[in-house]
């Protein structure tokens, strides 16, 4: 019988392997500083090993294979440079596709006066949208804004305490009910809360949900109908929590959240860990969704803009 | 007896080493004297504490006497959460509050249970991240002090290529047990389990199907193998193409598939065989790499399609065909118009052709890692 697969202890063997041949390779590679048919498949490897996903990678490198016997490029170093050029140009389109003012809220114009900016949070179980909202509100508090939080996962155990305990950390008031509650009706009345306040973004905090689940995404929906009442303007942002080690899963629950509720940005999350999270390239590409931040640990300061540069360099790392 | 196609063999063969490779059904082990002692470990996000409970749960419905223990005292409310569960279940939890270090609760857990309250207690572990040394040291340390009698590792099914680096580093440092796959109700193929599964060699001991608390399933390798192959109706299919094949055949075209080198007269020849093997919307997607291939075409035209990719291969020359990097730009050029098609169609059939190429080079040298990500839409 012919065996496709290694048994566990020879694969495992072969699997740091191909790891650790793979670099000598590509620094010899680099060393030789010569374009092969190694070097092309060393960089496929590279790119499908950072999650960016076999049809993304497989495109991307046909198209500079063309370009670059089309210019005569004969230098690895200076291929690398127009893939990751190429990569940046991929990120880049979606920002000004979608061009949102949520990193910059000076220049944001408030719709309504008076009425907070509403940020909707969602994202699938784990993604670290609750973690994301503490250090998303951090990050308004230091441009002197006022936020009020809405805790509208009324579904997981204890998911109003988390924020709760985030919202005491960072000193500002939580709209909660109780557990089971209506989630649309947390959001409307801490949107009536955050008006009377005068707080200048409320962040709704929601349930994580898998993408596949048609009555929680039908939810989700309601959430922001329920919003508009109060504001038709509003959501004025939707962020999608996405974790950093989602392989092309992440592909497919950025076009479930995005039909559900119209996404302007992702929040990529546990760029901490060793994931490169490639796969928001495909992202990208096909939905135009811009990321506006990171989340790089657990604590509340470990959050950035969004900088396409460093996610490249990042891949090649 | 009608021979296998090349088709039906790779499909049947994959499915087969899938189902090896994902291992035998393993329930958790309970043998030797109570209290038994199972350490749940992972990432942030992976679902240890829900699992956690849905593990209680089960355990007590066949006669066991469970013990939460709450040993995550890091994230904020993660003790509320895990008491939550334990109240909505009436299983009672062990919590010191978050000022006493996991490795002395679940040590204190663990005497608690000894005097026979208690026969089985599972510790509901802080995520982390497998580089972060302080708390991997810390993770040992709770495993030197309870000294855990499983040790599972809670995997999101909708992990990516670390999933590899993850368990292993997580094996390394806390001599794993086995595994839980979570998430599994949602669309993600799933194709984690598998890589992880095979570099830590441990048996995968449940799935988790939903955020409810009994939404925990046994693990069936049949199952998720045809998750993995993303079909659904694979196993029929399987089981139709063995009803109609004779096994010496199928075995002699599947050898001559992987040890040729495949060339686009192989690919014609496999775009035919889809051609001959009926309603092609039910084959879509059968053959690792030619969903890829087909993905794009409607069902109907795709007759259409085939006699295009035909017109293009024999524009080709003999070289061409069996060399086809060779094809540069001015060649492109002179197929494109010698088969009445543009180089842009050009193109594409080489990059179809050469996805699928790198499938087969991958088969040949069995290198999993290699597969795995050229299945299509495996989930990696
Ligand atoms: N290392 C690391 N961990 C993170 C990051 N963001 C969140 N986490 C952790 O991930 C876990 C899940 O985070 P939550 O914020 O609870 O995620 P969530 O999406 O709100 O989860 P649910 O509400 O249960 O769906 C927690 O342990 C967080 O501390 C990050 O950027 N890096
Ligand atoms: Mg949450």
């Amino acid at each position: 019988m012919v065996s496709f697969f290694r048994r566990p202890q020879q694969l495992k063997e072969s699997l740091t392997k191909t790891r650790a041949s793979f670099l000598t390779r590509l620094t010899s590679l680099v060393a030789k500083n010569e374009v092969n048919e190694e070097f092309w498949s060393g960089l496929e490897e590279t790119l499908i090993g950072a999650d960016v996903g076999v049809e993304t990678t497989v495109a991307l490198v046909d198209k500079l294979r063309v370009s670059a016997e089309k210019e005569h490029v004969r230098e690895t170093t200076r291929v690398e440079e127009m893939l990751k050029e190429e990569l940046r140009t991929i990120l880049a389109q979606t920002t000004t596709v979608q061009q949102s003012p949520i990193s910059n809220p000076s220049a944001s114009l408030r719709t309504s006066l008076q009425s907070p900016r509403v940020v909707l949070i969602v994202g699938v179980n784990g993604s670290g949208k609750t973690t994301s909202i503490a250090k998303l509100t951090r990050y308004y508090q230091a441009q002197d804004k006022k936020v009020i939080l809405a805790a509208a996962d009324t579904f997981r155990a204890a998911a109003i305490e988390q924020l709760q305990v985030w919202g005491k950390r960072v000193g500002v008031d939580v709209v909660a009910h109780q557990p089971g509650a209506d989630p649309g009706a947390v959001a409307f009345d801490a949107w009536q809360a955050a008006h009377a306040r005068r707080a200048d973004y409320l962040i709704v905090d929601t349930a994580g949900r898998l993408q596949t689940k048609f009555n929680l995404m039908k939810e989700l929906e309601k959430i922001a109908r329920v919003l508009q009442k109060n504001d038709p303007t509003a959501p004025h942002e939707t962020l999608l929590v996405l974790d950093a080690v989602t392989g092309q899963n992440g592909l497919q629950q950025a076009r479930e959240f995005k039909k559900a509720t119209p996404l302007t940005g992702l929040i990529l999350t546990k760029l901490d860990g060793t994931a490169k999270g490639g796969i928001v390239f495909a992202i990208a590409k096909e939905l135009q969704v811009p990321i506006q931040f990171i989340g790089t640990g657990e604590g509340i300061d470990d959050w950035a803009e969004f900088d396409a540069r460093e996610l490249v360099e990042g891949l090649f790392e | 007896m009608r021979s296998l196609s090349p088709a039906q063999t790779v499909v049947k063969i994959v499915n087969e080493e899938l189902i090896k490779t994902l291992g035998e059904p393993a329930k958790i082990d309970l043998s030797g004297e109570p209290p038994h002692v199972v350490m749940l470990v992972g990432l942030q996000g992976s679902g240890k504490t829900t699992t956690a409970a849905k593990l209680a749960l089960q355990l007590r419905k066949h006669q066991q006497k469970p013990l939460l223990v709450a040993a995550d005292t890091r994230r904020p409310a993660a003790i509320q959460q895990i008491q939550t569960l334990g109240n909505q279940l009436d299983i009672p939890v062990h919590s010191e509050g978050n000022t006493v270090p996991p490795p002395t609760i679940c040590a204190n857990a663990v005497k608690r249970a000894s005097d026979g309250a208690y026969s089985v207690v599972l510790l509901d572990t802080a995520g982390r991240l497998h580089i972060d040394d302080e708390l991997m040291r810390e993770l040992e340390e709770v495993k030197t002090k309870a000294n855990p009698q499983e040790v599972l590792l809670v995997v999101d099914a909708m992990t990516g290529q670390e999933a590899v680096r993850v368990a292993d580093e997580f094996h390394k440092r806390v001599g794993l047990t086995g595994l839980i796959l979570t998430k599994v109700d949602g669309d993600a193929r799933g194709g984690a389990a598998l890589s992880v599964r095979a570099v830590t060699g441990v048996p995968i001991k449940y799935m988790g199907v939903g955020e409810k608390t009994d939404a925990l399933e046994q693990f069936f390798p049949e199952r998720l193998a045809s998750r993995i192959l993303g079909m659904g109706d694979v196993l029929t299919l399987i089981e139709k193409a063995q009803a109609t094949m004779d096994q010496e055949v199928a075995q002699k075209a599947a050898e001559k598939l992987l040890r040729a080198q495949f060339t686009f007269e192989d690919f014609l020849e496999q775009l035919q065989q889809i051609k001959k093997m009926g309603p092609l919307s039910q084959l879509l997607g059968m053959v690792p790499g030619l969903s890829q291939v087909t993905k794009d075409l409607p069902a109907d035209v795709t007759d259409k399609q085939i006699k295009r990719v035909e017109a293009i291969i024999n524009s080709m020359t003999r070289e061409e065909r069996q060399r086809p990097e060779v094809l540069n730009g001015s060649r492109r050029k002179r197929i494109a118009l010698g088969s009445g098609t543009s180089v842009q169609e050009v193109n594409q059939l080489m990059s179809q052709f050469k996805q699928m190429q790198r499938m087969m080079q991958q088969l040949k040298s069995g290198r999993m890692r290699g597969i795995l990500p050229n299945i299509p839409g495996l989930g990696l």
